[in-house]
């Protein structure tokens, strides 16, 4: 112990690459973790008991596919299913170009079926929504996410007032409700809805690029979904589209970004590698700067087992203290991230406890080498050394 | 029956082998044996191999051939933990340079040698008090070596080699680093305590005068044993035979 007081500096140095490998895990481990649970949390937000028909096989790794939707298959969707109730929604998505007063802004517009706020549980603040007839006729009328509003029309009321995305003219019908940003994963706050048919002549197709669909509860789920896809069945042919549910894709998008953050956290674990080797390597130094001391322990009664505990444990007392330092200061910055940048950043109990295992088990592994050189010297030699 | 001496060599040898074809002969058949209490001097100059006599003779090296026996048993069959063991509680070491832990105070120094062994750390702590009493050193005791002189660091090391109670100090030219009247004070202590205490006393050297101190004086020369004196005394050391 005295060993690692006396030679402070050198001590600070040796662990600086354990302090900094633990707190590397630490803090990348948080902010995996704070994305995935934001980004499912944007998926839960969307409402529940939600069904996502997508086009493509839903291999999420695949590149994607074009969608071969129309229209048409949201309305056959709409009627096969049982109740009176809206429960599909279709839109087709583009990013555009929005300008309105001198102010311009790049904004995904979603062209959206009458029945999509309802789908997804996206409330009208101010205004009115998007009525069947507008989308039949392709009235061109939208409808502003908080966000857009404010940038668009600073400080006024912006309905009733004209703007032109891409190159066309449309009025303002009302303001969406703000729902609160993320980092991760689309800004809710930031878009503009506008009729379906509309959003289709402005992108200059006739696709529908996903449908979204509400169960009524969670039993009717399963049977919803083949009634679904018993409709598209009769349309496409089986790799052309995919029904999930709200909790397979989170459980994709989960095991994506739990694979991410164990994947930083591995890249983390390379910089705890090379903190070893130099606590290995200073133990070393250390070793053979105490022969003497070594010898002379040995002349008092000191056995071999004696003197590689005494050195395996400076090791793991050295990594162990850098593990808390590390682990302490990656908690910190996390909660320093969380606080001053939009990125989330949730400390885990289970990265705690592999930061400070690892730190010591780092110790153990890259303390053995040299406590058993110590171990091993010959008294004579040793007192002998200068 | 004659019961066995305390430390018992018997027609040692020990090679060495730096290269691989060289071969350094340092010792070439030794015999000494010392009783318990006796207080010996084995003289020799430089190359007469009494170094590495003594790392025999002190247990931290084995022969090459022949016997070091303590009470009977052979160093040779001991392993490393019962070579350690009898360090620890047979001998104490006093050596040339001192050999004191820079980084610990006097007290931790004294008290080094009762870390391997069982044993509370104010017992401990209590121990090595009494033998830097014994040693005139209590005013030192969180002194660290760098803060004493020669001679109070010889002190230090005899109280070191004390504490355990051995039944033998093996000193190695205790008096080669320290001047002439300094020397003189460290030899009487040694003697001193080995009367006081009946611990046998090896004392190695190179000095005459200090190897005339001795009850016994062995000669070395070249790797072996070139004579004994024993000196007649009026006065009957406690516990020789």
């Amino acid at each position: 112990m005295q060993a690692i007081v006396a030679n402070r500096m050198r001590s600070v140095l040796t662990t600086l690459g354990v302090v900094i490998g633990v707190l590397s895990v630490v803090l990348l481990v948080a902010i995996g973790q704070g994305a995935r649970t934001e980004i499912t949390g944007v998926i839960e937000g969307l409402g529940s008991n939600l069904l996502f028909v997508l086009p493509g096989d839903g291999d999420f790794g695949a590149a994607p596919t074009r969608s071969r939707f129309t229209t048409e298959d949201v309305e056959l969707i709409d009627r096969a299913l049982p109740g009176d109730d809206e429960r599909a929604a279709g839109y087709v998505i583009g990013g555009e170009t929005v300008q309105a007063d001198g102010q311009r802004v790049t904004a995904n517009v979603f062209g959206v079926t009458a029945s999509y706020p309802t789908v997804v549980s996206r409330a009208i603040g101010r205004g009115q929504p998007i009525t069947e007839s507008d989308v039949v006729t392709g009235r061109r009328v939208a409808l502003l996410a908080a966000g857009t509003a404010d940038e668009l029309f600073p400080g006024q009321d912006p309905i009733g007032r004209t703007l032109t995305i891409g190159s066309i003219r449309f009025r303002v019908l009302g303001v969406l409700e703000r729902v609160g940003g993320t980092a991760f994963g689309p800004d809710r706050d930031r878009q503009v809805l506008i009729p379906i048919s509309a959003g289709q002549r402005l992108f200059g197709t006739n696709r529908v690029d996903a449908i979204f669909v509400r169960a009524d509860s969670t039993d009717t789920i399963d049977s919803d979904r083949a009634t679904i896809e018993s409709v598209l069945a009769e349309r496409f042919a089986p790799e052309d589209f995919s029904v999930l549910s709200q909790d397979e894709i989170i459980g994709v998008v989960g095991d994506i970004l739990q694979i991410l953050t164990l994947v930083l956290a591995a890249i983390a674990g390379i910089s705890l590698l090379v903190g070893g080797v130099g606590v290995s390597n200073i133990m070393l130094v250390s070793v053979s700067e105490r022969t003497r001391e070594i010898g002379l322990r040995k002349a008092v009664g000191a056995r071999t087992r004696d003197i590689t505990a005494q050195f395996l444990l400076e090791a793991i007392m050295l990594t162990g203290f850098g593990g808390l330092v590390g682990l302490a200061a990656g908690v910190g910055l996390a909660e320093l991230v969380a606080v001053f940048a939009p990125i989330p950043a949730e400390v885990t109990w289970w990265s705690i406890a592999l930061a400070l295992g690892v730190s010591i088990g780092v110790g153990l592994v890259f303390g053995v080498l040299p406590a058993r050189r110590a171990g091993r010297l010959d008294p004579v030699e040793a007192l002998r050394h200068d | 029956m004659t019961a066995a001496p305390l430390l018992e060599a018997v027609d040692v040898e020990r090679i060495y082998r730096p290269g691989r074809d060289i071969e350094v002969h340092a010792l070439r058949g030794v015999t000494l044996s010392v009783e318990r209490g006796d207080h010996v001097a084995i003289r020799g100059s430089s190359g007469s191999g009494k170094s590495t006599l003594l790392n025999l003779l002190g247990a931290l090296d084995r022969p090459t051939a022949g016997y070091v026996r303590y009470d009977g048993r052979d160093v040779r069959d001991l392993s490393d933990p019962e070579l350690a063991e009898l360090r620890n509680t047979t001998i104490g070491f006093v050596f040339q340079s001192f050999q004191l832990l820079p980084r610990l105070t006097a007290l931790d120094n004294v008290a080094l040698p009762l870390i391997y062994r069982s044993g509370t750390h104010r017992s401990r702590r209590d121990r090595a008090l009494a033998a830097l009493e014994a040693v005139g050193l209590s005013d030192r005791v969180r002194h660290r070596p760098s803060e004493l002189s020669g001679g109070q660091q010889q002190r230090v090391a005899i109280a070191r080699a004390l504490v355990t109670e051995p039944a033998l100090v093996l000193a190695d030219e205790p008096t080669g680093n320290l001047d002439t009247a300094t020397g003189l004070e460290i030899m009487a202590l040694l003697e001193d305590l080995h009367e006081e205490q009946g611990t046998a006393l090896v004392v190695i050297t190179h000095e005459q005068h200090v190897a005339e101190r001795a009850r016994r004086q062995i000669e070395l020369r070249d790797g072996e044993v070139t004579g004994e004196h024993v000196r007649v005394d009026p006065t009957p050391r406690r516990g020789a035979p």
